[in-house]
């Protein structure tokens, strides 16, 4: 590997990281380069959300149903102020992907910090400690692998939302599908947590740690922690794009965020009622949308992989 | 002699585009090897020595490729070939040996199909005669029941077998010329010396030249006719191994061979070559080795020196140039200092620090429970340590020596408390040390500079850590503490701010070192703290250590497979077989007078650089598995003295003029003198 340390001091954080071996991968790739510029806007467009888009489509007094069902403006019957088209219900389509991209981005993001955060603590668990609590670990990951990710959420989500009965519905769904799909994606952080942790922890400065009569915990969260990131960095940004289709998935199923929020996949759901009499727009625009920014993640996510793993270099 | 050389390099250039700089791996060489020559390439870590073979071969890695030269094979020019025309060269004629017998076989082929395929490739023979060819190659490589073996796959074979089989496989199409990269550095002595042996006579017996690359002085002495000394890209001195050995005149060489730590001599401190190989992207002007080299004149600096003819050999430095090197001679810096170490027996009486009684350490590798009751077998241990008894004094170094897998470091980790000890007791200074308490007085020094540092902490964090987090400690209290432990191992105060892949392996150790001392130990474990770096490399942390241990007062316990570092740093010696110590003494009485047959073997095996071209006595066979150690003494299937007593009981240590030693031939008196030499 070559030196990648900041040897001067002049130029600033931007330019270092510009100029750095993650930075050169980054620029050389056309498709990484595309790939996060899309992303960065979406992020940006999801942020600003109230600012961007040219319509709010929470304010009921704004919308009119005398503008329902009207195609995108390029089309005969379109109208200006529509570029996108609108819903059934008169609202604008561009201003509800905005604002359903800050829905699943925020889901998405969430439920992958709390995943990692689970994973990650179970996986050093499971790699350092190793024995029958390492078994203990891996065998309930591996039963939670053999159903298919997004049963094991819907059945998070069922359960949860049963306990609570239905009178909480409305304002924690956010915090039930973010819990659903994070108890969901646990697993495979813990998974390559455990695996990096049990290469790293027989490695000598280790050892050497212990020699000097440090505990566990200090060993496991001070040691092996800032050693196994770098993979839990790839996997998080390859499972944000999983985690965004999963609240879609969940969402077009009805049991995701409610529909006065919607998310993308609440609006493909809409849509889908209209698909057959000819109002497509509805849903095939935050379906493209959707599929975009899971693409773009995920190809960054894949660069980063590539990028970290000294042997592909 | 012909006068066309078999293999011929000229003005050899290999180039590493990067996106900052060109690397120059290679740079601008020139040599000749003669057929059924062997031409040794030395040189430490980075020297190119290996990528030279690469581009012989036609096999270096891209983005890295051949800029400038020829390389001529045979009157036929080869570097510029297609891919599909030294494919028939590579293998017919020229064949690769290379470092690591266990990655030079592919796992899921029998070793016969791959000899046989390979044989099938270059020559015109059928599945049948290339088979009995296969098990005659087998056969002369040694491989005992060839008949059998050829059908078996690579894991079933040994390290020094499977080292066997992939000279058989460069031998299968009797090349003219065989690159041999590192061939038995992966190796034990005792199998290194076997596996030398063979090479050297199959190839004078098919007449094939070999280009042997090393980084071991020893092996080139009694292998190669002509050395080559290569630093950092290009030759510095070639000529015969003779006058490279004995009377080197490149300045490097003479540093080199003299930080060669050598049994018979008794020198205080080992010939120091400062610094380290520059890297390549920071290679400094004129000649490469100025900044290190002693005689260095300015004109060193300005112009890079070429080759040229002094005495029987060709040497690239400005110090035997006719009009540059006018009035200079080459300094003495770095000759052997030939001053008499300090006696090694301690005068002091002995206060015991250390005691080690009976210790055993054994790991369950056994099966799970229900594969254990399906096939009715029981439970299967490692017998890493079986009983082990020794005693350090406080001031002494403790040198513990035996080949790989025999429980040197498993001793050592059970010591710090890595390990819970099955059975026995250590006691340090006379409190039995139970477990990872007394963590300050005792540290470790780790074998892999690069494993034993976290390379996401900075120099000041591993230091800091572990210095004890004793009363009002501020943060200035502990960076002054680390500087301070950084200037004790020779590095500088700022150096805290970098992180360890900033520095060589060299310098990696140094830290290893400050950290071990930062919570003033008296007692420092070194489990091969040396046998990842290189010769010079390696006289500095020797020389270091010895410092420090003058010094400070430490205790030291030395763990080493080589035998030459132990005789130069302990003041005691032990020797390891199979987790037993066969023998123990002080380290003139152990070399000079060694009484178990082990021992004896050992000291036969080592290359003698003062013997050009002997060869080696052998040791037969290899080290069993401790899974299943044979019975009695461990070592009675390679001991030439071995009775039916040996293969029953467990020999005993006793005292033998100066010695204790654990053998049933020296008490029953049948083992014949050391040799007296």
């Amino acid at each position: 590997m070559s030196d990648t340390s900041p040897s001067t001091k002049a130029p600033g954080l931007f330019q270092r990281i510009w100029q750095s071996d993650m930075g050169y991968s980054f620029r050389s790739s056309k498709i990484t380069v595309v790939a996060g510029i899309i992303s960065a806007l979406f992020v940006l467009a999801a942020l600003f959300a109230p600012w961007v888009a040219p319509h709010d489509p929470y304010d009921l007094a704004s919308i009119s149903i005398m503008d329902a069902f009207l195609p995108p403006a390029w089309m005969e019957g379109g109208d200006a102020r529509f570029l996108l088209g609108t819903d059934n219900i008169g609202r604008d389509v561009l201003s509800t992907i905005i604002h359903g991209s800050r829905i699943s981005l925020g889901v998405g993001l969430a439920s992958v910090f709390f995943a990692a955060s689970i994973g990650i603590t179970l996986g050093l668990i499971s790699g350092y400690v190793g024995g029958r609590t390492d078994a203990f670990i891996m065998r309930v990951a591996e039963i939670q692998l053999s159903f298919p990710d997004i049963l094991i959420a819907l059945l998070i989500d069922g359960t949860i939302r049963s306990i609570l009965g239905p009178g909480a519905h409305g304002n924690i769904s956010f915090f039930v599908v973010i819990a659903a799909i994070s108890l969901a994606y646990w697993v495979q952080f813990a998974r390559t947590v455990r695996s990096t942790t049990m290469v790293e922890k027989n490695k000598e400065y280790i050892q050497a740690a212990r020699v000097t009569g440090k505990g566990s915990l200090y060993i496991m969260f001070r040691h092996l922690l800032p050693n196994v990131m770098g993979p839990v960095l790839v996997i998080a940004t390859i499972m944000l794009a999983l985690a965004i289709v999963t609240e879609a998935t969940l969402s077009f199923l009805g049991v995701g965020v409610p529909p006065t929020q919607p998310s993308l996949g609440t609006l493909i759901r809409i849509g889908n009622d209209f698909l057959f009499s000819g109002e497509w727009w509805i849903t095939i625009f935050p379906g493209g949308a959707l599929a975009i920014m899971g693409l773009s993640v995920n190809l960054l996510g894949d660069w980063l992989r590539d990028a970290l793993n000294p042997k592909l270099r | 002699m012909t006068d066309k050389p078999l293999l011929e390099v000229r003005n050899l250039r290999v180039e590493f585009p990067t996106r900052e700089a060109t690397l120059v791996a290679v740079d601008d060489i020139s040599f000749h090897i003669n057929a059924g020559e062997v031409l040794g390439v030395v040189g430490e870590s980075g020297a190119g020595k290996s990528m030279t073979g690469a581009a012989i071969i036609g096999l270096i890695e891209p983005p890295g490729h051949i800029a400038g030269g020829e390389i001529i094979f045979d009157g036929q020019r080869i570097d510029n070939l297609s891919n599909t025309e030294i494919r028939k060269i590579r293998g017919r004629h020229i064949g690769a040996i290379f470092q690591d017998p266990l990655t030079s076989l592919n796992p899921l082929h029998t070793v016969g199909r791959q000899i046989i395929d390979t044989i099938i490739t270059h020559l015109p023979l059928s599945q049948k005669q290339a088979r009995t060819r296969a098990l005659e190659l087998l056969k002369e490589v040694g491989i005992p029941s060839a008949e059998e073996r050829i059908d078996h796959y690579p894991h079933q074979f040994s390290g020094g077998m499977r080292q066997r089989v992939v000279i058989a496989l460069a031998l299968c199409a009797d090349p003219k010329l065989i690159i041999a990269d590192e061939p038995t550095t992966a190796l034990d002595v005792s199998i290194q010396a076997q596996i030398i042996n063979l090479l050297k006579g199959l190839c004078s017996q098919y007449d094939t030249a070999i280009m042997l690359v090393t980084h071991d002085m020893g092996v080139i002495a009694e292998t190669a006719d002509r050395v080559a000394v290569m630093y950092a890209g290009r030759i510095g001195e070639i000529g015969p191994v003779a006058d490279i050995i004995q009377q080197p005149k490149l300045p490097y060489t003479v540093g080199l061979m003299g930080s060669i730590p050598a049994i018979g001599e008794d020198v205080e401190r080992l010939t120091q070559i400062d610094g380290s190989m520059p890297r390549l992207n920071a290679l400094p002007s004129g000649c490469r080795f100025h900044p290190r080299c002693p005689s260095a004149f300015a004109y060193c600096a300005i112009e890079r020196p070429e080759l040229i003819e002094a005495g029987n050999s060709q040497v690239a430095c400005w110090l035997y140039d006719k009009e540059k090197g006018q009035g200079k001679s080459p300094a003495h810096g770095l000759q052997k200092t030939h001053t008499k170490a300090v006696s090694k027996t301690t005068t002091q009486p002995a206060n015991t620090l250390l005691q080690v009684e009976g210790l055993k350490q054994y790991f369950d590798v056994s099966p799970p429970l229900l594969t254990r009751l399906l096939e009715r077998t029981g439970r299967k241990y490692v017998h890493a340590v079986d009983g082990l008894d020794f005693t350090i004094n406080r001031g002494e170094t403790f040198g513990l020596v035996g080949e790989s897998g025999c429980g040197k470091s498993t001793v050592a980790r059970a010591i710090v408390g890595l390990y819970k000890a099955t059975d026995g007791t250590i006691c340090f200074d006379y409190v039995d040390d139970g477990g990872l308490d007394d963590k300050q007085r005792m540290q470790m020094i780790f074998q892999d500079p690069h494993a034993s540092l976290n390379p996401r902490w900075r120099v000041r964090e591993i230091v800091a850590e572990a210095i004890p987090a004793g009363t009002g400690s501020t943060k200035q209290k502990i960076t002054a503490r680390v500087g301070e432990l950084l200037a004790q191992v020779g590095l500088a105060a700022e150096d805290a701010r970098k992180y360890p892949h900033e520095f060589s392996g060299g310098q990696r150790q140094r830290i290893s070192i400050a950290r071990a001392l930062a919570g003033e130990p008296e007692f420092l474990v070194c489990d091969e703290p040396t046998s990842a770096l290189d010769v010079s490399v390696q006289a500095q942390i020797l020389n270091l250590m010895v410092d420090l241990q003058r010094r400070m007062g430490l205790t030291y316990l030395f763990i080493s497979h080589d035998l030459a570092v132990v005789n130069h740093i302990s003041t005691k010696v032990g020797v390891m077989y199979l987790g037993r110590l066969v023998e123990w003494a002080d380290t003139d009485t152990l070399f000079s007078n060694p009484q178990h047959p082990y021992t004896r073997m050992l000291l036969d095996s080592i290359p003698d650089l003062t013997n050009i071209g002997a060869k080696r006595s052998q040791v037969g066979g290899e080290v069993p598995s401790p899974i299943n150690p044979p019975s009695g003494c461990t070592f009675h299937p390679r001991c030439p003295f071995a009775t039916d007593r040996c293969k029953s009981e467990i020999p005993i240590a006793s005292s033998v003029s100066g010695s204790s030693v654990a053998c049933h031939a020296i008490e029953e008196k049948r083992l014949p003198d050391w040799k007296t030499s």
